[in-house]
């Protein structure tokens, strides 16, 4: 079946400020839209796992342990770099930038294709 | 929205009314990618029932411990919930460390809380959240239990035990039951105490909306045991299924090494089931309760082929120890029933041979677990590739149909 693609105005570029989120809905399709590091990225709100509300979940850095030359643990520490989003259904974590599953590469989200100028953003979805 | 606006050609997008979900969100809100199943797969022409699903009793807490029969121990128990401003919702429970864990620190809110608005009507609250997910999911009939009382068969105190289990049970059997036929419940037997569970199976046995009986699976004791046989008798006699419902241990002697709660969920949920399974069979209780149906809730599946290789594998080496048994081991579990969740599904061709081996389409029962962190959508026995259409069926509804004779 021949797919169309819509394209839609979100809103202003300061609608999803440096961290921030924003879920749209656009047509039946409801769409997260995040800014890491000044860039947008956009996933629609289906986990890979079994559909869930992904976007809507809570936004976290990766945990990372500290692990030192010897082999030993010192703890869990937050990894700044890379901002993770949590599906609220089962907690499968994604990156934000990626939106892969850091451990298991198949389990993705799928990428709405976003753009900014200068009146603010848009998706094609 | 704030600013939004339609250009020629382009469609608007709308701010979504919930933005992150809480504890506060709404169940409905929060399910709503599932409602989409229900078309995807024609759920609403399947007759689900989710064998096990859960309401959060310590909501209820004062209402069930006004329902503790024994004047000193509703005084004390009571009382600790007017002084110990903690102590409302726990008051004589076993709440142990673990299950506050569940929730992966805040990343999975439903599993804390359950926090949304009801309209103050004269309906129970319990209800009203227990049909928000029902419907979302498109199931039909739920098979509901408590959530800390599972964890009961590790409390210190058996008196206790026995007084919450009678209190619980009588609270749920006038409360919640009468309210709604699509609710039943397999009620959970102060199992320690044999006579008080016998007790327990003549008071409710016939009660509208109890299918049956059900043993928390986390205790130290031997199910074959001779002071257990009455109760088998007494199940299999009225016709009732008995369940075995796992849960967590953060105390035993495995767990205790471990430092995560993914290594505690991950075993705990299933030894238990597991030493209990292979006391049932070792000692041939299937032998001597042929009719009674055994059902095996919340340790997953994948356990189940281990048990079965393993305990055929020792069992023709020494029979001697299992005089009882005339044939092997899994030809017994082959016949008693399983719920679905948490189906691990990772590896596909053995998920399709667990199946095979569980009878899946006669003796697996669906099951949600909502609202815990690892609960299953129907999709999960929908959407599987090799079953077929009467499988589906079966699986989602058409098994516990029978087992339950609903
Ligand atoms: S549906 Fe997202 S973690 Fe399960």
């Amino acid at each position: 079946m021949p797919t169309t693609q819509e394209r839609a105005y979100v809103g202003a570029s300061g609608r999803v400020p440096e961290g921030g989120r924003l879920v749209v809905d656009v047509g039946e399709k409801t769409i997260g839209i995040f800014r890491v590091q000044g860039r947008l990225y956009a996933w629609q709100n289906i986990c890979a796992h079994q559909g869930g509300p992904v976007c809507q979940g809570k936004m976290i850095p990766r945990v990372t342990e500290v692990i030192d030359p010897g082999g030993e643990s010192h703890g869990f520490a937050f990894d700044e770099s890379h901002p993770h989003i949590v599906c609220p259904w089962h907690g499968f974590e994604y990156d934000i930038q990626t939106g892969v599953h850091p451990g298991r590469p198949a389990a993705q989200l799928i990428r709405v294709a976003v753009e900014e100028s200068e009146d603010g953003i848009y998706v094609t979805v | 929205m704030g600013t939004t606006k339609t250009l020629s050609g382009t469609a608007a997008a709308r701010e979504h009314p919930v933005q992150q979900i809480t504890t506060r969100t709404d169940s409905r809100e929060i399910l709503a990618n599932a409602r989409r199943d229900i078309a995807r797969y024609h759920l609403d022409d399947y007759f689900i029932v989710d064998v096990d699903a859960h309401h959060v009793e310590f909501d209820s807490w004062a209402e069930i411990l006004d329902h503790l029969e024994n004047p000193v121990l509703r005084h004390n128990a009571k009382a600790m919930t007017q002084d110990w401003p903690r102590a409302r919702q726990l008051a004589f429970s076993n709440h142990p460390v673990g299950l506050t864990f569940q929730d992966v620190f805040g990343r999975i809110p439903h599993q804390a809380e359950l926090g949304e608005d009801v309209e103050k009507t004269d309906e129970h609250r319990d209800l009203t959240l227990i049909r928000r997910a029902m419907d979302s999911l498109g199931i039909k009939m739920q098979v509901v239990f408590p959530q800390p009382m599972l964890e009961m068969g590790l409390h210190p105190e058996p008196d206790i035990v026995t007084a919450i289990t009678f209190a619980y049970n009588r609270w749920f059997a006038r409360t919640i039951l009468p309210r709604e036929r699509r609710v039943r419940t397999l009620l959970s037997l102060p199992f320690h105490d044999a006579d008080a569970s016998m007790k327990t199976i003549r008071e409710f046995g016939e009660t509208p909306g109890v299918v049956g009986f059900m043993v928390t699976s986390q205790r130290h004791t031997g199910v074959h045991r001779n002071v257990y046989m009455r109760i088998y008798r007494e199940l299999e006699e009225r016709g009732l299924p008995l369940a075995f419902h796992a849960g967590p241990s953060w105390g035993d002697h495995m767990t205790t090494t471990m430092n995560r709660f993914l290594s505690v969920h991950s075993m705990s949920f299933v030894t238990c089931n597991m030493t209990h399974m292979t006391n049932w069979i070792v000692n041939g209780l299937p032998e001597r309760f042929p009719k009674l149906k055994v059902i095996w809730i919340e340790s997953g599946l994948a356990w189940v082929p281990f048990m079965m290789q393993r305990l055929d594998h020792e069992y023709l080496m020494r029979q001697s120890d299992a005089p009882l048994l005339r044939r092997l081991p899994s030809e017994y579990i082959a016949e008693m029933y399983f719920t679905s969740q948490p189906l691990e599904v990772t590896m596909p061709r053995m998920l399709e041979a667990t199946f095979q081996a569980v009878r899946a389409e006669t003796q697996l029962m669906y099951s949600s677990d909502w609202p815990h962190w690892d609960f299953d959508v129907p999709a999960r026995i929908a959407g599987l590739p090799f079953l077929s259409e009467q499988a589906k069926r079966n699986i989602l509804g058409e098994n516990a149909r029978r087992v339950f004779r609903l």
